[in-house]
């Protein structure tokens, strides 16, 4: 790596990125810190509470529950995407006709707007007007996503896969595109196994992109909203109300303004921790392949 | 090997067959959708699309969608421009911080921030206005456009500025002649993916808006509720929705799978 | 323009202050001597001020909220916590 140039002056190039991104981030998060220790009763007028609305929370099923499943959310979805992305971004044509297909109709999902997703999969899923719904019933499975939790989850996690599996896709394939061909050239010489192709050449070859979908595939299935809100409106019951559905339900729907700031501040710093931990690892991992490289 | 094309081919398939199944209602009439149940129409009615080109409160959410998103995209890319550059040659007082900083607003759920931006606009006039929505939206967008932009610079020998400096050129008349057009690919995928994040938004724009500037995916989720479900308006207008995202795909085909490796292979 | 929705109270108007009086003292302290000190802390990887600042105020505000779910004791003994975490950060972090 080149050593960069010090300069202070670049500050003057990053300033309007800082300025209108602090003013989109950093008031409204002062906002929510101010709001999350105060009672309201509208009209602007605000009481003093102090820590009460975070205990209150903290011992809350309500957000237990919420928070479990947003966990066991993300963790299912990447643990089916991930890998499901890896083998097919291996399996996708390398030239020809295919290459454009393939990229065009996989990123065609990526493109619909998170609302119209939820109205596709509500209508394709439906027992009475959906293709999925309608030949589930037909071969006799007993399907009905509004009623029953566990279709109600399959649903939206069959969703997310159709949705979302094509960024990973087209993030391996974008690292696989880079290895040049002296590469499998050489292991064919060698006579290397399907295998080691893939553990010696391929993968290290993905990691970085491979982290960079890790990342975004969980920082986005972590703040799941729009999706199952259209499905299924946080039901069942609440079997799929989800940390942001939670709050959205509590922010506008009900207009208590300080356990919702309560809540986004501690979902917040989850995310930021959780952030902060991938981007130190990505870092680090960038830095050992770039001097292993050299 | 032979037969490695059938996992993408069943992949696609599989992404296809809910988006079908929409055109296929779309092009169908209500009592036709609740009545029969076939794959393809039975009697192919242009219908659906027609009450969304004539009924003013479906299309100007079109419009209205594309005019934040235009902004949007416009805001995110000619801020980010400088920035990015700053970011791939230099190096000053916490700009690792700052860039991280950066980051955790793209990685921030936006349900988090609804509530507060409905207040701050609100008190400075600016609810349901496409300019708030545009700028509601730079809050993830501007973050991704430096991430990507940085990336595609990086790129760039850092020759080509330094010859540049030698001959006799100023930073902006450099940047403007030389160094823009050299990542003009680059400046293609990042506008593409603003404008892919804020078309695909609904909380924010939803929460931003009332009349004026209401975009076609709120209307949409407002019929769901209201109006006792016309699935074939529904479906049309959903596939509608599908069309200018196809259309830029097609735009930046030959960047999709470098841009989505954010500029990073 | 008016400021009355952000509902401002002392305590948080404080906690904001000290924020920021925290991040110009970085400032100056990193331009009197640059270069923040660059190690490898006992979580093997490298961290800069910076970054020990970042890792203790992250820190503490989880101590808070871990303080505030299990203990019922007054806060402040979480912020003393804190403190002693933040000091632990930056000697060996």
């Amino acid at each position: 790596m080149i050593a960069k140039q010090v300069n202070q002056k670049a500050w003057f190039m990053v300033l309007p990125v800082f300025l209108v991104v602090a003013v989109s981030a950093i008031i409204p998060l002062m906002t929510v810190v101010n709001y999350s220790v105060q009672d309201t009763f509208g009209n602007n007028q605000f009481f003093w509470v102090g820590m009460d609305w975070f205990r209150d929370l903290l011992a809350s099923d309500r957000f237990h529950d919420a928070f479990l499943r947003q966990i066991s959310f993300s963790a299912i979805i990447l643990a089916i995407e991930i890998p499901l992305g890896i083998a097919i971004a291996l399996a996708m044509p390398k030239k020809g006709w295919g290459v454009p297909v393939c990229l065009i109709s996989m990123a065609l999902p990526l493109l619909i707007p998170w609302n119209v997703v939820g109205t596709i999969w509500q209508i394709f899923g439906r027992v009475d007007i959906g293709l999925l719904g309608h030949t589930l019933a037909a071969m006799g499975i007993d399907y009905n996503y509004t009623q029953d939790p566990v279709a109600a989850w399959i649903t939206i996690i069959i969703m997310d896969v159709w949705h979302w599996t094509s960024l990973v896709v087209l993030l391996c394939y974008a690292g696989l595109c880079s290895i040049p061909d002296a590469y499998y050239q050489a292991a064919k010489i060698d006579g290397a196994s399907r295998i080691s192709v893939f553990r010696y050449i391929q993968l290290p070859k993905m990691q970085r992109v491979l982290l960079i979908a890790v990342l975004l595939r969980f920082m986005d299935s972590f703040m799941i909203y729009t999706e199952p809100f259209v499905i299924t409106g946080g039901g069942p019951g609440n079997s799929t109300t989800f940390m942001s559905i939670d709050l959205v339900k509590m922010a506008i729907g009900q207009f208590d303004l300080g356990p919702a700031a309560a809540m986004s501040l501690i979902y917040f710093l989850v995310i930021l921790l959780l952030s902060w931990v991938f981007f130190t690892v990505m870092s680090n991992i960038g830095e050992e392949s770039s001097n292993g490289g050299s | 090997m032979r037969w490695k094309w059938i996992i993408p081919a069943v992949y696609i398939f599989f992404l296809l067959l809910p988006i079908y199944w929409l055109l296929n209602m779309s092009l169908k009439t209500n009592s036709e959708i609740l009545s029969v149940f076939s794959l393809w129409p039975q009697n192919l009615t242009f219908d659906n699309y027609r009450v969304i080109f004539t009924d003013p409160s479906w299309y100007s959410g079109y419009i209205n969608s594309m005019i934040y998103v235009s902004m949007n995209v416009v805001i995110s890319v000619s801020c980010a421009l400088p920035a990015a550059y700053a970011f791939s040659r230099y190096s000053f007082v916490g700009d690792k911080h700052l860039f991280f900083w950066l980051l955790t607003n793209r990685m921030a759920p936006p349900a988090v921030f609804a509530l507060p931006f409905f207040q701050l606009y609100s008190s400075i006039g600016l609810f349901d206005t496409h300019i708030a929505v545009a700028l509601a939206h730079c809050l993830f967008n501007i973050p991704l456009s430096v991430w990507i932009l940085e990336g595609f610079m990086s790129g760039i020998p850092k020759e080509i500025d330094e010859t540049a400096f030698v001959d006799g050129y100023s930073w902006p008349h450099f940047f403007v002649k030389i160094f823009i057009p050299n990542i003009a690919s680059g400046i293609g995928v990042t506008a593409f993916f603003c404008f892919m994040f804020s078309w695909v938004e609904l909380l924010l724009a939803r929460t931003l808006t009332a009349v004026n500037a209401k975009p076609i995916s709120a209307i949409m989720t407002r019929t769901v509720s209201a109006s006792g479900l016309d699935w074939g308006v529904l479906a049309a207008a959903g596939i509608l929705t599908i069309l200018p995202g196809a259309l830029v795909i097609w735009f930046v085909r030959n960047h999709i799978a470098k841009g989505f490796a954010l500029g990073r292979v | 323009m008016d400021l009355s929705w952000m509902a401002w109270t002392k305590p948080t108007a404080t906690f904001f202050i000290i924020i920021l009086c925290l991040l110009v003292t970085m400032t100056i302290w990193e331009i009197k001597i640059p270069g923040g000190a660059p190690r490898l802390g006992i979580l093997r990887f490298e961290t800069t001020r910076g970054d020990r600042l970042f890792v203790s105020l992250l820190g503490s505000a989880f101590i808070h909220i871990f303080w505030l779910a299990f203990i019922s004791l007054s806060l402040w003994w979480a912020l003393v916590v804190a403190c002693i975490y933040a000091i632990c950060v930056f000697i060996w972090v």
